[in-house]
């Protein structure tokens, strides 16, 4: 079980996010949506704590954090713990170019996981098969185009069996054709049950691939529900807006 | 054979003993000690506390606002009145280490910088430590952008141990110097030092082109299947 309690998050005097509190049922996809700057980002950093809440508490599995002025600071072994509890999809790949394909997806296997380096490679010709990159494991990195980087970067994020995939904008550096595979690659997941927390502009991946969708604007959690739901009948004014602005980009049999 | 070629070649022996005995080991060790410095002078600069990192700023600031002959001086001239005594050698290296470290520290700050953010976030997310990211995925990356202006520094380096003359080191410059004394053709045994330099460095930049192509392996098979 995936939860979210009453996270909040301030840079300086900022507050994006505001007391937010999410839970993700194993084996769903659930898309982040909002406008720019409503805090999608900063929601899923915090998970995998590349940004440190400012208070709230983050359950992942059985390990559990508590942030704010009541609790002491988590410590290195705790972010550890809980950041191997997810895998992170970046909007813009985040490879790295000096390793090939098949080294990108190696390393947390060798450098975290200390396993043996046959043990490893198996493990990530297998990952980069399910992605459908095994016939470019060994390219460089700057060789692919941004469909295959995203999709090694996917094989990369699960290597270690994280038990939530985080995704930000997955897709929205691609061209259409080339958010395709991905959005392929990211079904597939979703079919085999994996968990998935996914930000994304991009209704048509949202309502194609979520289980259930949560409309964020301005740090705050505004209206959740299924897909359809939030898509067809939305409760809130704002989310109503929101969707209907992006319409365009839903499938014709909706 | 011409005299001042029987000249240059009498002479090439002590000038060559001079140079692998003296000039290349200064030169290596200063490096390697400079280096060191360099990058700690980087780390500390880029991460480490505020009181501390202003410390190295001001070492980077005082050296590099001040000439090498100077501070070389004032290392082995000057610090005996403050009951601090070097033996040359140890004088040299030490004086051209911090210089080394200065330049050096500069150069790796700004290669570290220049690797981008998101490279940082994506080893965290997979769960490398600080270290392991540093060294695995950041400081290779950085490596590329540093070797030319490092090799620039170890370049100049090379040419600047001649000062080590004025620190009685019996290095290349002093033992031609000692020649031509004697032989009273400063001409001839000037021109073979400056081509024995000329010969190191021309070494070590062949040795730079081996290190940009190990760093930039992806970078140079990106651009043949273009
Ligand atoms: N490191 C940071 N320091 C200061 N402010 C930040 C930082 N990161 C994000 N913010 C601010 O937090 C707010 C939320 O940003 P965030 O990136 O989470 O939004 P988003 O929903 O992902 O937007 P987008 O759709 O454009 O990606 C923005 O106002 C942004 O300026
Ligand atoms: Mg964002």
């Amino acid at each position: 079980m995936i939860q979210l309690h009453n996270i909040d998050k301030h840079f300086g005097s900022q507050h994006v996010l505001k007391d937010v509190s999410l839970q993700v049922a194993p084996g769903q996809v659930t898309a982040l949506i909002g406008p720019s700057g409503s805090g999608k980002s900063t929601l899923l950093r915090c998970i995998n704590l590349l940004e440190t809440p400012s208070a709230g508490q983050i359950t992942l599995g059985d390990a559990s954090l508590q942030f704010g002025h009541d609790h002491a600071q988590p410590g290195r072994q705790d972010i550890h713990r809980l950041r191997l509890q997810t895998g992170m999809v970046f909007q813009n790949f985040q490879l790295f170019p000096h390793r090939t394909a098949l080294e990108n997806v190696m390393e947390g296997l060798l450098v975290v996981k200390k396993w043996p380096r046959a043990q490893a490679e198996a493990r990530a010709r297998e990952l980069l098969q399910q992605v459908g990159m095994a016939h470019k494991a060994d390219a460089w990195p700057g060789t692919l185009s941004g469909g295959q980087q995203q999709r090694v970067a996917i094989a990369r994020a699960l290597a270690q069996s994280p038990g939530l995939l985080l995704c930000d904008e997955p897709t929205s550096a691609l061209d259409p054709e080339l958010a395709s595979e991905v959005v392929a690659v990211l079904r597939d997941l979703a079919a085999n049950k994996m968990t998935m927390l996914i930000a994304t502009h991009d209704l048509r991946l949202a309502a194609t691939l979520a289980d259930t969708v949560v409309f964020l604007e301005d740090g705050r959690i505004v209206e959740q529900g299924s897909s359809r739901q939030l898509f067809l009948q939305p409760q809130n004014p704002r989310t109503a807006s929101y969707v209907s602005t992006l319409k365009e980009g839903l499938p014709e049999d909706w | 054979m011409p005299e001042w070629l029987k000249l240059m070649v009498e002479s090439l022996p002590p000038l060559l003993y001079a140079g692998l005995v003296f000039t290349v080991p200064l030169t290596l060790l200063s490096f390697a000690c400079g280096l060191s410095l360099g990058f700690v002078t980087a780390l500390v600069r880029l991460y480490g506390p505020k009181p501390l990192a202003d410390g190295f700023r001001f070492y980077v600031w005082l050296i590099r606002g001040t000439p090498l002959l100077v501070q070389l001086f004032l290392i082995f001239y000057g610090l005996p009145k403050a009951g601090i005594v070097f033996d040359p050698l140890p004088a040299a290296v030490i004086g051209f280490s911090l210089n080394v470290g200065a330049y050096t520290s500069e150069v790796i700050r700004a290669a570290l910088l220049a690797v981008p953010r998101g490279q940082w976030e994506a080893a965290y997310s997979i769960g490398l430590t600080w270290a392991q990211a540093m060294r695995r995925t950041i400081l290779p990356q950085a490596s590329r952008v540093a070797v030319p202006p490092l090799a620039n520094t170890f370049i100049s380096l090379i040419k600047d141990t001649s000062l080590a003359a004025v620190l009685t080191v019996p290095e290349i410059f002093q033992a031609a110097q000692r020649i031509a004394s004697v032989t009273y053709e400063p001409l001839i045994l000037y021109t073979e030092t400056a081509l024995i330099y000329l010969a190191f460095s021309s070494v070590l930049s062949a040795g730079q082109q081996k290190l940009e192509a190990r760093f930039g392996q992806h970078l140079h098979q990106a651009q043949e299947t273009k």
